[in-house]
């Protein structure tokens, strides 16, 4: 097994990434022109990452799977960005910051990067404004805030309901300045289904023009991808429909080690799940749990009535309702970070006291909120939120409590980077939700937005010169080199074998299928058995998938269900990871839950001496081959690892 | 279009004034016809009236073009209207084309043996006996006839709807609206075209009805 | 409770830009009531590729009416009637009755060509965005966020502004084929904010102008845009477009 070297600098905490940029290889304007970049994908962290680089002088190359940069699902980020302002003086520092998103992580996060994350959060905040993000102002003019689960401060800055679509607005105006100006290049409804390696460095990628069908070739001195997390191989998450890990599976059997894939977070508050035809999950913005009080009954019996639609919620009384959050977790009592709060809300469920017609519900009521307040105010902070419940369930939440049930949400897990976001494989780098650096096992709300954008605007435009200042002297490539011509034949080799399959079932079907497997054996609860039988339910499944799939029409021109085909052969691969690294991490932790692993009271347990590591794994050549682990030893300098307390 | 809209409604508004004139009294209304006779500033006031209608009626035909181009080849099979879209702004070209033959039509009826004939003939110039500075005399003449005030009714309701949309379109066009003065700007459009255009209808009606005779006798 | 409901479907094929196009129809049977109208799509394609056809091709990504991906023109109303304003994707099949005919059709406008089905390409609209769209700003140390003061009432009309989702359902109602609104927002975004105005002149001029190159009709101020916007985005923007640009053009 070997040992990996996260590249992280020498000294104090505080100074390593100021004497990091201090010291670090940068490429001068009139080499960055002779530069080639490609960014894949446009959310928070590409559209960024190739707005800054394509303003440095680089040449980029930005590609999309969607009609525009715009529809990246960053989009749908509701609640909110923290940052370490301390704009409400109640004590927030980096540090802070830096401590809870570790905390929060339950020690399995990279200290450095954590710290570097805090340590550029202020700055993030700064640069939107400068664009023109409308975030929400407080009457005298200055930025307003709210607080977030996890935080016992208030610095989480937002933009109604809406800052994702705000922040990636920003984003991709950015971009789209650098399009006018001709720096980069927009390669919209592409997508990537290769990376070219030569000479072990990362040196294109082989993309499917989704409306030609075309398999083309783009070459450049270095790859990043910035393509999202792998929540969809739960079929049902939150993710948009489209959302796929098919670049990060790319570069996964190209050599790049894929970290954590185990910790998948669950968000509490999603809309429950109503039958099975249901596409996707609609998440509830964790700042509802600012005001709304989670709930379900203290009475078994009330329960039943409930779940049989004899009752509604507000027919049960104060003293009979159980606020099992506040109960459990007084100190944070709704604001307990998404993990806690999810597994809280199963074992509610669980052990009988669901609220709806499946059981699978709890209630977050706001009719305190109201009383409180008064429904104009609550309207104000929440009202396109209630609106949106209101269309998709047909109930008023203003009227009656809001039904809610964890769903998948995020993957904390993904490729490996080192400190400079590289990842394993030499020019190849990953950013945002595709990487796995800075979340650990649970990531805090509103730190996605930050993470994104931190590594897109601040991090990855540094320390990507740290490794294009040695290739100034190498020429741009020809994409007539054997490599290119190797991976583009391979690429159309593996569509034309899902062609041939010539099965019954639709790709849709046998995806259900393995959301199915992964939600109950892979899911909240995990045990070493559930996964073994994850597992081998899975490899069937990859055998039904290589037999009886069905792609309808041809490789030319647009082909939806051949490009889910694809996207679900991923989402197979990406699933056995899943499962394989939850049953060799025999703890609990964050987003990863092993039954076995519990304390008395349904505590997630910690294994610090035989767990704290990040876990590598890699491709051995092929898809059905058991992947090696290897381990990245964590090493905690400035915070104590203890066990994380949410209740005092 | 908003400029030269505006510039015609400010016309409209004298126009109809000056008819309302013709109610109370024929020697005053006369008077007014006179003084816009074959002078140099009416007939350069009325050619600058005439480029007026052509810039707005050219640029009108443009941007339909324009749109229709816009619109592209194929159309919706099924097209829901919304309730806020008013029936007036999405016809604005057919009314403007029935405004404008209308506007033909009174040219014949009107300027042609007025002002032109005028042109055409000295100030000596007779018309169906009437001298071309008898516009009150006119009046009469063409409101006998109940085709001519049908038509003419159903040229200014032409002209309302035009309006109704046209007057606040206008102002939006040119920027002085807002979600506060939408509703103001849209409001007064309405209430200035209706009265505009009932200034204009009561003429016809009158004169439909009954002619000069019972002018006489409402003015002594 | 949800109960199910049996309706005919009307969709629209079209073999990419040049092709004509026609309609297609399918009877579907016992669809739940809470099930999304592109849920219903999904049983619909499920249903086509069972019977070994291709299936309908839409565009759709988030589902929860924020990408702006979604453009299905329902029943002759862009992304169907909903109650509070929504996308396609916020529809839901309880909005429709048993023996309902629904028809489905693309955005039709001669700026957004039919790629297939009912995909159309609306990369115009990132054109014009990339003609002025955004405050010229580098990355790096600007100043504090808090240096710059911006009236609640000021930041939050910028918000209202700045939340449309660039779906295109304004172009799609209009008759003249205008992107005015879609423009108009984004303009005013920028020019309510103290960061956007050093570019506001430029910014107007640049953005019409490339919007009228990209073949977009003239506004005509019907207002069907407004009725349509799932954000409902306001044509006092509209107005306030026109005051930048007249401002611009006379400062010339």
């Amino acid at each position: 097994m070997a040992t990996i070297d996260s590249k992280i600098p020498a000294g104090p905490i505080a100074e390593k990434w100021t004497n990091y940029k201090a010291h670090q290889k940068l490429v001068n304007p009139k080499n960055k022109r002779k530069l080639d970049v490609i960014v894949v994908g446009t959310g928070l962290a590409g559209a960024s990452a190739a707005a800054s680089l394509g303003e440095m002088g680089f040449k980029v190359k930005n590609f999309c799977i969607q009609d525009s940069p715009r529809r990246a699902h960053s989009i749908a980020a509701q609640g909110g960005i923290n940052a370490a302002k301390n704009y409400q003086n109640d004590g927030d520092s980096v540090y802070r910051l830096f401590y809870d998103t570790v905390k929060g992580g339950d020690y399995r996060a990279r200290e450095a990067n954590v710290y570097r994350l805090a340590e550029v959060s202020a700055s993030i905040i700064d640069q939107c404004v400068a664009q023109g993000v409308p975030f929400a102002r407080e009457y005298g003019g200055m930025l307003a805030n709210r607080s977030f689960g996890g935080a016992q401060v208030s610095r989480t800055f937002y933009a109604k309901g809406q800052t994702g679509q705000q922040l990636l607005l920003g984003a991709y105006s950015a971009l789209m300045c650098q399009v006018n100006a001709g720096t980069v290049e927009l390669y919209t409804r592409y997508e990537m289904l290769d990376v070219v390696i030569i000479d072990g460095r990362a040196r294109g990628i082989i993309a499917r023009n989704l409306v030609t069908g075309a398999i083309e070739r783009f070459a450049a001195h270095a790859v990043v991808i910035g393509t999202g997390g792998y929540g969809n191989a739960y079929f049902l998450s939150t993710n948009a429909m489209g959302c796929n890990c098919s670049a990060a599976m790319a570069c996964y059997r190209k050599g790049a080690y894929f970290a954590n894939p185990s910790y998948v977070q669950i968000h509490p508050t999603c809309i429950p799940v109503h039958g099975d035809k249901q596409s996707k999950l609609t998440l509830m913005s964790e700042s509802l749990r600012n005001d709304g009080r989670i709930w379900v009954p203290k009475k078994l019996e009330d329960a039943k009535k409930l779940q049989a639609g004899e009752i509604q919620g507000k027919d049960i009384p104060e003293e009979d309702r159980d606020y099992y959050l506040e109960r459990r977790y007084p100190a944070f009592g709704n604001l307990v970070p998404r993990d806690v709060a999810s597994r809280a809300a199963k074992e509610r469920c669980d052990k009988g006291f669901g609220v709806n017609n499946t059981g699978l519900a709890v209630f977050l009521d706001f009719s305190q909120a109201i009383k409180d307040f008064g429904r104009k105010e609550i309207e104000a902070r929440y009202g396109n939120l209630f609106d949106m419940y209101e269309e998709i369930t047909d109930e008023s939440p203003y009227e009656t409590p809001m039904m809610i049930y964890p769903a998948v949400h995020y993957t904390m897990g993904g490729i490996w980077v080192d400190y400079e976001l590289q990842t394993s494989v030499k020019g190849l780098f990953a950013i945002g939700e595709c990487n796995f650096s800075d979340h650990g096992a649970n990531r805090l709300g509103a730190s996605a937005l930050m993470q994104g954008l931190a590594d897109g605007y601040f991090v990855l435009p540094y320390t990507i010169q740290n490794y294009l200042s040695d290739q100034i002297t190498v020429p741009r490539f020809s994409t007539d080199l054997p490599e290119f011509k190797a991976a583009e034949e391979a690429v159309k080799a593996r569509i034309q074998k899902l062609f041939n399959i010539k099965g019954k079932r639709s790709v849709d079907s046998i995806h259900k299928e393995l959301g199915r497997i992964m939600w109950d054996y892979v899911g909240m609860g995990r045990t070493a058995e559930g996964l073994k039988i994850g597992l081998a339910k899975m490899k069937e499944l990859r055998k039904e998938f290589y037999s009886n799939l069905f792609v309808p029409g041809t490789a030319e021109g647009v082909n939806v269900e051949l490009e889910k085909a694809i996207r679900l052969e991923d989402f197979i691969l990406m699933g056995e990871l899943v499962a394989n690294d939850a049953l060799t991490r025999n703890e609990s932790c964050g987003g990863h839950f092993r039954e076995e692993y519990q304390t008395e009271e349904g505590e997630a347990k910690r294994d610090d001496e035989n767990y704290f590591y990040v876990g590598c794994w890699e491709y051995q050549g092929s898809d059905d081959a058991a992947p090696v682990l290897s381990k990245e030893p964590l090493v905690y300098e400035a915070i104590k690892v203890q066990t994380r307390n949410y209740k005092n | 279009m908003s400029v030269s809209g505006v510039a015609l409604i400010l016309f409209l508004t004298f126009h109809a004034c000056m008819n309302v004139v013709a109610l109370f009294s024929a020697e005053g209304y006369n008077m007014i016809c006179e003084m816009l006779g074959a002078n140099w500033y009416a007939v350069a006031a009325t050619a600058a009236l005439a480029a007026l209608v052509a810039v707005h009626f050219i640029y009108a035909i443009i941007l339909t073009l324009q749109n229709r181009k816009a619109r592209g080849a194929s159309r919706y099979a099924v097209t829901d209207k919304p309730a806020t879209v008013e029936w007036a702004a999405q016809n604005m070209f057919v009314l403007g084309v029935i405004v404008i033959l209308g506007m033909v039509l009174h040219l014949y009826n009107f300027w042609y043996n007025m002002m032109f004939a005028e042109i055409a003939n000295g100030s000596m110039a007779y018309v169906n006996d009437l001298s071309a500075h008898d516009g009150y005399g006119m009046i009469v003449y063409t409101f006998a006839c109940p085709v001519y005030s049908v038509l003419y009714l159903v040229w200014l309701a032409a002209l309302w709807f035009h309006l109704t949309h046209g007057f606040w379109s206008a102002f939006q066009t040119l920027g002085w609206s807002g979600k506060i003065w939408f509703n103001r700007v849209k409001t007064i459009g309405y209430v200035y075209a209706t009265v505009l255009i009932l200034m204009f209808a009561v003429v016809v009606v009158k004169f439909a009805l009954c002619g000069g005779a019972c002018c006489t006798g409402i003015c002594g | 409770m949800a109960k199910n409901i049996s309706f005919t479907i009307k969709y629209w094929k079209q073999n990419g830009p040049k092709d004509a196009g026609h309609f297609e129809q399918r009877e579907m049977k016992n669809i739940p009531d809470d099930t999304s109208f592109l849920e219903m799509l999904d049983i619909l394609n499920e249903e086509l590729i069972n019977d070994g056809k291709e299936p309908f091709v839409f565009d759709h990504d988030c589902r929860e009416g924020i990408c702006g991906m979604c453009s299905l023109y329902i029943n002759g109303t862009p992304h169907g009637k909903t109650a509070t304003g929504a996308t396609t994707c916020q529809l839901y099949m309880r909005k429709f009755n048993d023996g309902d005919v629904i028809t489905v059709e693309p955005w039709r406008s001669a700026a957004f060509p039919v790629i297939k089905d009912c995909m159309v390409d609306r990369s115009a609209f990132d054109k014009i965005q990339a003609a002025g769209g955004y405050v010229t700003v580098r990355t790096g140390q600007p100043q504090d966020a808090n240096a710059i003061l911006i009236p609640k009432q000021d930041a939050d009309e910028a918000m209202d502004c700045a939340t449309c989702i660039g779906c295109g359902a304004c172009v799609a109602a209009c008759k003249n084929g205008s992107a005015m609104l879609y423009v108009s927002s984004k303009v005013s975004q920028f020019a309510l904010l103290p960061q956007g105005r050093p570019e506001a002149a430029k910014r107007a001029k640049a953005m019409v102008a490339k919007m009228d190159e990209l073949g977009f009709g003239n506004c005509t101020n019907t207002r069907a845009c407004e009725a349509v916007c799932p954000k409902n985005e306001s044509i006092a923007n509209i107005a306030r477009l026109n005051r930048e640009f007249l401002k611009a053009k006379l400062a010339d």
